[in-house]
């Protein structure tokens, strides 16, 4: 029988070698995230998954899952902090929904609508970031970008092509595309892309697809955020150690 | 029964789309009127807000007669409300916010092809426009927000109806919208 920690007061198991938020979502417990992903090694930026470990402060897609932890996430505390976060996100870029392709299946907006967010309250910072749309398949919309960096990881390590990265610090820090001219042509960056699929906001978009999804029938449109990110998360293994949710068993 | 609520409700640099989408809660506006009188509103064209309970804005504040009637709500009721994206970080107005003012007027007026002869218009009586345009929240304080572009009809009433009965509103699921 494994090991179990108390997430908000309920027995969690895990693995050795699990995160707290790999084995909280294989358990069936929801922690708000952004720049985890269940395929990636985690990244621990967005901090939307801060938890409360034995009183401290931590973000649980890094922290190790360790017997008798007794971690807090869904407190006022924290949700307050996760409003704030998600706040100052939106303030930051430009994310005007209504005209997103990506609206209804956006991670950034449907983590808004499930914190119950109605309005970011900040200044907003209205920057002036063109688009690239020199790609014949592919429109880059920096925008919205939140810094995530799941393209650069899915570029260089799973599609081992290296296309994006991220430039500069602070709050001149922003995505960049890995070739001379600075152009998304002048890559061999490809619809069936890894980091085609990873953006949970709407910055990496596949032309001429647009809008398809009726409202009433996208991503979140159906379920909360909260459901759906269990759906995604791989289940616990069972018996045999095999994990069917998980592309890679390993 | 107690006194009625007063309502005022307004649409500066908006579409008038949540104003509409205010009338969608159809039959249930016999409902509120039970419970609130309007005062300056599109729906009976008084020009001026005199004190209020509620105070409804629609859009965000692109010129500078918007910073006028923005400010006069705000005197005059006890709660505003910011409604729809435009009102809450700018909208689609604000999507020139990036851009200079000088070279918007230029590109729509002068350089476009199709006005022949056109000018910049500088009448008097039109409201000068703003650098940039801004939410509610940046010109004065507001004290809730119903996001949507626009708000669904439930969404509105969901939240009203809470808001009357001394509740915190809560939209929740399907009726909480960015777009």
């Amino acid at each position: 029988m494994s090991d179990t920690f108390q997430l908000d007061g309920a027995a969690v198991p895990f693995e050795p070698g699990q995160t707290v938020m790999q084995a909280a979502l294989a358990a069936g417990h929801y922690i708000p995230h952004l720049c985890y992903h269940p395929e990636f090694k985690p990244h621990g930026s967005c901090k939307l998954c801060t938890v409360k470990v034995n009183g401290r402060t931590t973000a649980s897609c890094t922290m190790p899952a360790e017997a008798n932890l007794n971690v807090e996430s869904n407190i006022e505390e924290l949700n307050a902090l996760r409003r704030t976060l998600v706040q100052m996100l939106f303030a930051e870029g430009n994310h005007f929904c209504p005209s997103c392709e990506k609206s209804g299946n956006c991670m950034l907006q449907a983590l808004g609508y499930d914190l119950e967010v109605h309005a970011t309250g900040f200044r907003h910072l209205y920057p002036d970031r063109p688009l690239d749309a020199s790609h014949p398949d592919v429109l880059l919309d920096f925008n919205r970008c939140i810094l995530c960096e799941l393209c650069v990881r899915a570029s260089s390590e799973v599609d081992g092509k290296n296309v994006f990265a991220l430039s500069g610090r602070g709050i001149t820090k922003h995505l960049i595309v890995n070739a001379e001219s600075g152009k998304l042509s002048d890559t061999d960056f490809a619809l069936y892309d890894k980091a085609m699929q990873v953006c949970p906001v709407g910055v990496i978009l596949p032309k001429r697809v647009g809008f398809s999804q009726p409202i009433g029938e996208r991503r979140y449109d159906k379920r909360p955020i909260s459901a759906q990110a269990l759906d995604d998360a791989p289940r616990q293994v069972d018996t045999s150690g095999n994990c069917e949710a998980c592309e890679d068993p390993t | 029964m107690s006194k009625k609520l007063r309502v005022a409700t307004t649409s500066l640099a908006g579409c008038f789309g949540c104003h509409m989408s205010f009338l969608d809660i159809d039959e249930r506006l016999l409902t509120l009127l039970d419970l609130v009188e309007f005062d300056r509103s599109p729906i009976n064209d008084i020009k001026h807000c005199g004190p209020c309970d509620i105070g409804i804005i629609e859009g965000g504040v692109c010129n500078a007669e918007n910073v006028h009637v923005l400010r006069e709500f705000r005197s005059h009721c006890k709660i505003l409300i910011a409604i729809g994206a435009c009102a809450i970080n700018g909208g689609l107005p604000a999507q020139r916010n990036h851009l200079d003012l000088g070279s918007c007027l230029t590109e729509v007026y002068l350089t476009e092809p199709g006005l022949e002869h056109g000018h910049i218009p500088n009448d008097p009586e039109l409201p000068l426009p703003l650098d940039k345009v801004h939410p509610l929240h940046e010109v004065v304080k507001i004290d809730y927000f119903i996001p949507g572009c626009p708000p669904s009809g439930d969404a509105i009433w969901k939240f009203l109806t809470d808001l009357i009965a001394g509740k915190t509103p809560e939209l929740g699921h399907g009726l909480i919208k960015y777009d």
